[in-house]
């Protein structure tokens, strides 16, 4: 089976400093795929590459057959890719359910059919008592919730979630991961995303890549990836509970 | 519903139509006096609607608007003096060229990626090229001025826009009522959430999928089109046109201060702002009249300490505030 979304040795620079460095990656379609690394490790740049904000200096991005490195980021959002930012960005002056709206009305021409998806949405995320409540009045886990419900708007293919568990409490965390894990089981919804929370991880990602200083250093399963001795040195520490 | 819906209650609503039904009726009682103070008002009213598509729905701040009012009124007034062409089809020349120019200082803006206050120096830039340039233009007798032939009090032509002080009411008016029902249609579709989008951050617009330059494009193009209606009207109440005056930079600001105060990016923030401006400008001259003040410079003092209190007290504008406290908005929001 071929890749939805193939990475071949992308690289990122920043004046000397080598970013992201070689990084080669396959997501399958309907996979949920989590990228993990210490601080610093360049999972952020690597979103940013991927969703359109910087373009690789090396390496080719290919998501559904088609070559999107260098593209902006409203056309690869048009092709199929929603993100979060990890520094939330709603649209602050807009009611909850007008920054969903926004978002689905790039398959809608209607309004009232981009509300309808957007109410749905809300439901599914816990937001839709608070749908007409002004974005910058939320809480985090509620802005971090909105984030979610935006990018899901545009109807897409595959989902860049960036650090959208951080944050919450392991309640609130554990009802994103089933929201996330009942989104990839019902729509068939690519998801990969960076994570901190390793037990969230764990519940929900077939596959992960572990980054440290800006390279690729393990991949695979969750279980052998934990088991890896590099990433048990380099990021996970030898006592880390899982 | 959204925050920017014109967001009324039923009392709202019929306060609303209530004060349009009064104003449709007013030259009945009214004269000419209180008829041009109105004309004025729904003038700024209109015009500010048209610069707030642009800054208050799509956060483009333009200080440049007024090349927008004179190039449409020049055009409308040499279409009217030197063929004989009536302003109601002037306009179908005026308003595309004024929005040909306005997509043009957009898409350089945009493509040389000019925002923010380097944006708003770029459209002072073109308004001064115009004031400087139509001053040494023969075509429209230069720094000389321009004059359309005196409208007759008695006789009304509509279609050549000559007439009386009630006819300018009546299509002022008019137009004021449609550009606010015209910035509603826009802001509840799609083109609107998009504008506001952007407004609100722009690099989350484009990861929603907005392409920006594009629909920046349009919120100039459609406010400068807007403006263009009032440019012509302007050149046919007041008769006379000179660079130096109609292009001038403190026309762009007059015309921005409605909508600030009156509250930014909402629909009836313009119209009150034209209210309130215009209605203090006025009576401040009655006033001072009336003390027997005659200080130069007095009005524009009292005028800017107005303009001060409501801006410090009231930095959302005065409509927002007034909605509240009156229970005018709708519920929910």
């Amino acid at each position: 089976m071929s890749a939805l979304l193939s990475l071949v040795d992308v690289t990122k620079r920043f004046r000397g400093l080598v970013a992201v460095d070689q990084v080669s990656l396959d997501v399958a379609a309907g996979e949920i795929c989590a990228v993990i690394g210490p601080n610093g490790a360049g999972k952020t740049t690597l979103f940013n590459m991927i969703a359109g904000g910087f373009a690789p200096d090396g390496g080719t991005i290919t998501f559904a057959g088609q070559r999107i490195d260098g593209l902006s980021p409203d056309k690869i959002c048009r092709r199929g890719i929603g993100r979060t930012f990890q520094l939330v960005r709603p649209f602050p002056g807009l009611s909850v359910e007008d920054n969903v709206i926004v978002g689905g009305l790039l398959h809608r021409t209607s309004v009232a059919a981009a509300r309808e998806r957007a109410d749905d949405l809300l439901r599914h995320l816990d937001l839709h008592s608070k749908r007409h409540q002004r974005a910058s009045s939320l809480t985090l886990p509620d802005r971090k919730r909105l984030e979610v419900a935006r990018a899901l708007a545009t109807d897409p293919q595959l989902v860049l979630l960036d650090e959208v568990l951080a944050g919450l409490r392991p309640t609130e965390s554990d009802r994103m991961v089933a929201v996330l894990k009942a989104l990839n089981r019902d729509t068939r919804l690519t998801i990969v995303l960076i994570e901190h929370v390793m037990r969230a991880v764990m519940a929900l990602a077939s596959h992960i890549v572990v980054l440290h200083h800006g390279a690729r250093i393990a991949g695979g399963s969750p279980e052998t990836v934990v088991r890896d001795p590099a990433v048990i040195e380099s990021y996970l520490g030898a006592d880390t509970p899982l | 519903m959204g925050r920017f819906d014109i967001g009324l209650s039923p009392r709202g609503l019929t306060l609303l139509a209530g004060l349009l039904v009064l104003l449709i009726v007013l030259p009945w009682f009214a004269g000419d006096y209180l008829l041009t103070v109105l004309i004025l008002i729904f003038y700024f009213a209109y015009v500010g609607q048209a610069w707030n598509v642009m800054m208050g729905f799509a956060g483009q701040l333009s200080l440049g608007h007024a090349l927008y009012v004179g190039l449409a009124g020049y055009l409308t007034a040499v279409l009217f003096i030197d063929l004989g062409i009536g302003p109601w089809l002037g306009l179908l020349v005026a308003i595309p060229v004024t929005m040909v120019v306005g997509a043009v200082i957009g898409f350089l803006a945009l493509r040389f990626g000019v925002t923010g206050v380097y944006f708003a120096i770029l459209t002072i830039a073109f308004a001064e090229f115009a004031r400087i340039g139509f001053d040494h233009l023969e075509i429209v007798n230069g720094s000389g001025g321009l004059f359309l032939p005196v409208a007759q009090h008695e006789s009304v032509d509509f279609w050549l826009l000559r007439g009386a002080p009630v006819m300018f009411y009546y299509v002022m008016l008019a137009a004021t009522v449609v550009a606010l029902v015209l910035c509603r249609l826009l802001l509840k579709s799609r083109i609107g959430y998009y504008w506001l989008a952007i407004r609100e951050d722009e690099e989350a617009a484009r990861a929603a999928g907005i392409d920006t330059f594009r629909y920046k494009m349009g919120a100039i193009v459609v406010s400068a089109g807007m403006t263009a209606f009032g440019g012509m009207f302007y050149a046919f109440y007041y008769n006379n046109l000179f660079p130096e005056q109609i292009f001038s930079i403190s026309r762009s600001i007059e015309l921005i201060i409605g909508p600030i105060i009156g509250g930014l990016g909402t629909l009836l923030g313009p119209v009150v702002g034209a209210f309130l401006l215009t209605g203090l400008a006025e009576s401040l001259n009655t006033v001072l009249a009336a003390l027997g003040v005659d200080l130069p410079g007095a009005k524009q003092v009292l005028y800017g300490v107005c303009l001060l209190f409501v801006i410090i007290a009231l930095p959302g504008g005065v409509w927002p505030w007034l909605a509240r406290r009156l229970g005018l908005a709708e519920k929910g929001t």
